[in-house]
This record gives structure tokens, C-alpha cells and sequence, in this order.
């Protein structure tokens, strides 16, 4: 390859990478743009949440107050599912614009620009991330009314979590998106496909003591992870439970007498051994690998997909 | 003159149905080029082939030289659309529609902001700039939407029924900014619509129907192909008229319009044919009248059935199901 050759091959290249950005950046900006000022939308998208949690999260919480676990901290324990929870819907509330663009026309302003198709699907990606970023965000806020205190780590690593939820779930509404032609398929998705995804996920209930087909349906729901990792980050080193029964002391007196002893070993072992209940069952690792995998893999199936729209 | 859009046997298919049947043709460059003909004739196919939105089936076409299969993105770039839809973002302002316009279009930053000022003063919206689209009118979504396509100074602005739903004074001013561009820009403009009235603003006419080309020229001579016009008078003494008619102007009357109590002969220019006839006529006219071919009149000819603005038809019907619905309660 000559030098001149390879300078106009370099230009080339720049020249397709700066239409690419700008594309990314045109898109993002016209979403965030478009999410302030949607006032309904806004509250909406904070009501939710609010609604979940103290109005939820209460009832439930009281209701196994009657049942038994006395020191359930069920709000505190499902904040970091309701955080994922907003994350979920934002995403892909975000990302099914792209279906009203194509009703209202906007798409064809989009689709016939000099900038490349992937540039699109990209920018619709970091926009409904921003957006949803942007609402997880004032959830932080919540923090320490449902009893976990502010620390710097914790909040970075949610964060983080939140932001490579955000990306891959945004993925994934670009991806349906681009395969509907108009919006009344979405009551289906969301019937089909985001309830299930987010009560398969553990985000309202430990994932314990479930049957073995439950089980086995939160194993390949990759939400299960996301939330799984933000319940591990935000709630480490917080009890959620106390669900251990304590014996009282056996007095001196008896201590001496190795029946006794004998007896109280047996009553022990009897008391059904009742496990702690767990924040986090996967190693944080794994969590973000998943995550980032099915987050990736989905990111170039909708770039892939929306290059090919007509 | 220049060629600037050159199609050829362009077909395209949509599960088997045939949209557009191998067509070819010709736009210069600066000029108005009309497409026209009913709704579902493939104008907006053979459009959307052109701005590479869809693929055709086989044939050819090439914009500015550029093909538009092949180098999309530099179709792209020199082209301006007006869709037949909107396709605004209401929740914008205008300017800010312009703006994600400009940056698309890589306008050079140090004239974006000019190049916005420009546009929305020519559509008459520099006052409204900064208002969100939604509280717009009709007419102005379209003027902005012809501003947008300018933005990038196209050298050829698409125009898909840019006035389609329009009230007439607003479809009037629609058309005096085009005329304008094509004074002021040298740009070439590519329209579809399916008024007869507003093709005859164009340069050139390609008549379509059932996805084929039936006729491509200008207004004049393609209703100079359905005859000259066609003068009707009225005397007192018809048989006399009659006569005369035929002797010294050498006309041949046409026996069959309206059938009654009046003369109706066809002459190639009746502007030129009438000052003469009045001076030398000797019997005393009563009225008289004449009636030039129109468009419409062309498209009868050439296709031997009506253009139905199919849109128009299905808004007249559901207006009469209407009435007739509420027609007793109305009569009470």
C-alpha cells in the first residue's frame, strides 16, 4: 500500500468515526433532551418506584411481622430490587421510543441522516442508560430511610452496577423494538417479557427454599444477577434477619451434670436450623460477567438488526 | 441541460406485487420535476428508492452521478427530504429540530447557527424558533420541514405531497417558496403529489399509474395532446351560426356536448381564437365560453379512468356516512 493510499484510507476511517459519533451524540442528546421535558413521564417515573417500596414494601413487611420473623427488614431487603426494578423498566421504556419514532415519523429523519444506522441504535442505548441512571440516581437518595447508611464505596459500586444494567437492558429494548411496527405489540413484551424477568429476579423474594422449576427459571434470567449484585453491594455487612433462636444460658449449677448437658445438646439439635438469609448467592464477579456478556451480545444484535431497517 | 437524477428500469417488488414495473427517466438539473398520479401509483416507492430508504428490486438509478445503492451515504448528503408524513419531533423546538439536523448533516459548526437563522427566515419562522413543535399548525410543520431540507443546501430537495392535508392558502404559500428555491438556490426539486392543479407548477411532468410511466413532459405539451380547447357559444339563431361556423372559420362543431342549445367547436388556441371571432361574427352572441384541457383531462385520456386522491375519497365518503347517520336528526 502506498502512503497516499493508506492517508486516504486513514481519512476514510476518521471520517466514518467522527459520523459515528456524531450520531451517538445527536441521538443521546435528543433523548435526554426529550425526558426532561416529558413532566408526566418524570413523575411517573419517580412515583413508581416510591410506590413499590413504602406501599410494598411495608405491607409486606408488616405481613411477616404476623408471621413470625419478628426483625424482618423486607423494605431495606428489597430496595436493592426496586433500584434494579427502575432500572428495568426505564431501560426499556427508553429504548421502545424508538416504535413511537417510527410512528410519529421521526425515525425517517433519523434513518435517512448521513450517519451510520449502528450510531442510532448506539446513541437510543446510552440514552435510555442515561435516563436510567438518572432515576436510580434519586433512589439513591432513599437510602437511609430504608435503613442502609451512606458510604463512598457502596454508592460507586451501585452505581457501576447500574450504569452496565442500564446499557444492557437498553440493548434489549432496542432489540425488540427494532422487530415492532407499532406500539400495541408492548403490552405483550410487558406481560411476557419484562414482569417475568423482574419477578423471576429475586428482586421482591429471596431466592431460597424455591421450588426446583422456580429455580431453575432465575438461574437463566440474567436479571437474577443484576440484582443479585446490587443487593450484594448495597447491602453488605447489613443483617436483613435475625431469625436465630437463642437458648437461654444453662445455669452453673446444672453445668456439672453431664445428663443434662447430654439433653440440652439434644434440644439444640432439634430446633429446626433455619438459614440466614443470604444478600448475595453469586460471587460478585460472576454477576457483572453475566451482566456485561448478555448486556454485549444483545448490544450488537440490536446494532445489527437496526442496520438492516427499512 | 444538465442531467442530475438518472433512473433506469427500476422494478421493485413487495411479496410478489410489482410497486414500480421497471420505470426510466430523466430530471434535469434546476428543474421542478412533478410526479404524478393517484395514491398507490408507486410515487413514493420510486422516492424512497431514490433516497436509498428502500432497495430496488433490479435497474438502476444515480443521483448527482452517485449511485444509490452503492454510495448511500453521499446520496445522502446531497439530498433534502420532505416526507409525505411528519416527521418532527414535537417535543423540540424548531430550532432544536434544525440543530439535530445540522449536526447530522455535518454542517460546518461556524455557520450552523447562520444556516438555522437563514432557514427559519425564509419559511417565515424566525419568530417561533425557539417554541416546541407541538404547538405548531400544519402549515408551519411543513414549512419547518422544507426548512430542515435545506438546512444542508441539497442539490435535490424530495418533496413527498408537500402539501398533502394543507388548507389552499397555505398550499399556495408552500408553492411560492418552492418557486423561490428554484429562482434562488439552483436547486432541483423532485414532487409527488396528486393535485392535478399543482402539477401544472412543475417544469416537467412523469405521469404514473399502476407503477409505470405513461407520459413525462411538460404542463403544455401534454395537454396539448388531449386537443386544443374547446369554445361554446350561444346565439339566437343556432342553424345560421352553424353555418357560418363551418363556411368561413372552417371549424368542426362536436355534436355531442351537453346537447342542447349551444355550439361547441374545439380551436388550438381560443386566447388567440376569440378577439377575432367577436370582431367578425356576423350573427349576435349571446354568451359565450371556453374550457382549456386540464391535467385531468390528460390523465382520462392517457389511462382511461379518473385520478382519485384515494385519501380525499375516503375523507368524502366517511363525510357522507356522517351525514347520512345523522341525517334524520338533522332533518327534525
Amino acid at each position: 500500500m502506498t502512503e497516499a493510499s493508506a492517508a486516504l484510507e486513514n481519512a476514510g476511517y476518521s471520517k466514518a468515526l467522527h459520523k459515528l459519533v456524531i450520531g451517538i451524540y445527536i441521538t443521546w442528546l435528543r433523548d435526554v433532551k426529550r425526558f426532561f421535558r416529558d413532566r408526566i413521564r418524570l413523575i411517573g417515573a419517580f412515583a413508581q418506584p416510591l410506590i413499590y417500596l413504602f406501599i410494598l414494601g411495608t405491607g409486606m413487611q408488616s405481613a411477616f411481622q404476623s408471621f413470625g420473623g419478628s426483625e424482618t427488614k423486607y423494605v431495606t431487603f428489597m430496595y436493592p430490587g426496586i433500584v434494579s426494578m427502575t432500572v428495568l423498566f426505564t431501560s426499556m421504556f427508553s429504548a421502545i421510543s424508538i416504535i413511537w419514532d417510527r410512528e410519529f415519523g421521526f425515525l425517517k429523519e433519523m434513518l435517512v441522516a448521513p450517519i451510520p444506522r449502528s450510531s442510532i441504535a448506539i446513541g437510543k442505548i446510552f440514552g435510555g442508560g442515561t435516563t436510567a441512571i438518572m432515576q436510580g440516581f434519586i433512589l439513591l437518595l432513599l437510602m437511609p430511610l430504608v435503613g442502609i447508611s451512606y458510604n463512598l464505596e457502596k454508592l460507586v459500586m451501585m452505581i457501576v452496577v447500574m450504569f452496565l444494567l442500564a446499557l444492557s437492558l437498553t440493548g434489549f429494548g432496542v432489540l425488540i423494538a427494532s422487530r415492532m411496527r407499532t406500539m400495541e405489540g408492548f403490552p405483550i413484551v410487558m406481560n411476557f417479557v419484562l414482569l417475568p424477568m423482574f419477578f423471576l429476579s429475586g428482586a421482591m423474594f429471596p431466592l431460597q427454599n424455591l421450588p426446583g422449576w422456580m429455580r431453575v427459571l432465575t438461574k437463566i434470567n440474567p436479571m437474577t444477577y443484576a440484582v443479585d449484585a446490587m443487593r450484594g453491594v448495597a447491602l453488605k455487612g447489613i443483617q436483613v434477619s435475625s431469625m436465630t433462636i437463642s437458648l437461654p444460658e444453662v445455669p452453673a449449677s446444672l453445668a456439672v451434670n453431664p445428663d443434662f448437658i447430654n439433653w440440652a445438646n439434644q434440644a439444640k439439635a432439634a430446633i429446626p436450623q433455619i438459614p440466614q438469609l443470604k444478600v448475595q448467592y453469586y460471587p460478585l464477579g460472576l454477576d457483572i460477567l453475566v451482566i456485561v456478556g448478555v448486556g454485549v451480545a444483545l448490544m450488537l444484535l440490536a446494532m445489527w438488526r437496526f442496520s438492516k431497517t427499512e | 441541460m444538465k442531467t442530475i437524477v438518472e433512473v433506469k428500469d427500476l422494478v421493485k417488488k413487495y411479496d410478489g406485487l410489482e410497486a414500480v414495473k421497471g420505470i426510466s427517466f430523466e430530471v434535469r438539473r434546476g428543474e421542478i420535476f412533478g410526479f404524478l398520479g393517484p395514491n398507490g401509483a408507486g410515487k413514493t416507492t420510486t422516492i424512497n428508492i431514490l433516497c436509498t430508504l428502500l432497495s430496488p428490486t433490479s435497474g438502476t438509478a444515480t443521483l448527482n452521478g452517485l449511485d444509490v445503492v452503492r454510495e448511500k451515504d453521499k446520496v445522502r448528503e446531497s439530498i433534502g427530504l420532505v416526507f409525505q408524513d411528519p416527521s418532527l419531533d414535537e417535543r423540540l423546538t424548531a430550532r432544536e429540530n434544525l440543530e439535530f439536523h445540522a449536526y447530522a448533516y455535518r454542517v460546518p459548526k461556524d455557520v450552523r447557527e447562520e444556516r438555522i437563522d437563514e432557514v427559519l427566515n425564509m419559511v417565515e419562522l424566525a419568530d417561533r424558533g425557539k417554541d416546541r413543535v407541538e404547538t405548531f399548525s400544519g402549515g408551519m410543520k411543513r414549512r419547518l420541514e422544507i426548512a430542515r431540507g435545506l438546512l444542508h443546501y441539497p442539490k435535490v430537495l424530495f418533496l413527498d405531497e408537500p402539501t398533502i392535508g394543507l388548507d389552499p392558502q397555505t398550499r399556495n404559500s408552500i408553492w411560492e417558496y418552492i418557486q423561490e428555491l428554484k429562482r434562488k438556490h439552483d436547486i432541483t426539486i423532485f414532487l409527488t403529489t396528486h393535485y392535478m392543479d399543482e402539477a401544472e407548477n412543475c417544469d416537467r411532468i412523469a405521469i404514473i399509474d399502476y407503477g409505470e410511466i405513461i407520459a413525462l413532459d411538460t404542463p403544455e405539451a401534454l395537454k396539448s395532446q388531449v386537443g386544443g380547447d374547446v369554445v361554446q357559444i350561444r346565439t339566437d339563431n343556432d342553424r345560421e351560426a352553424e353555418k357560418v361556423l363551418v363556411e368561413r372559420f372552417g371549424v368542426e362543431l362536436i355534436q355531442d356536448r351537453q346537447g342542447g342549445d349551444c355550439l361547441c367547436f374545439e380551436v388550438e388556441s381560443a386566447e388567440r381564437f376569440i378577439p377575432g371571432f367577436i370582431r367578425d361574427f356576423p350573427i349576435p352572441i349571446n354568451s359565450i365560453s371556453m374550457h382549456r384541457p386540464t391535467l385531468d383531462d390528460v390523465f382520462l385520456k392517457l389511462t382511461g379512468h379518473d385520478i382519485r386522491p384515494d385519501g380525499a375519497d375516503e375523507m368524502a365518503s366517511l363525510r357522507l356516512a356522517a351525514r347520512g347517520f345523522r341525517g334524520p336528526a338533522a332533518r327534525r
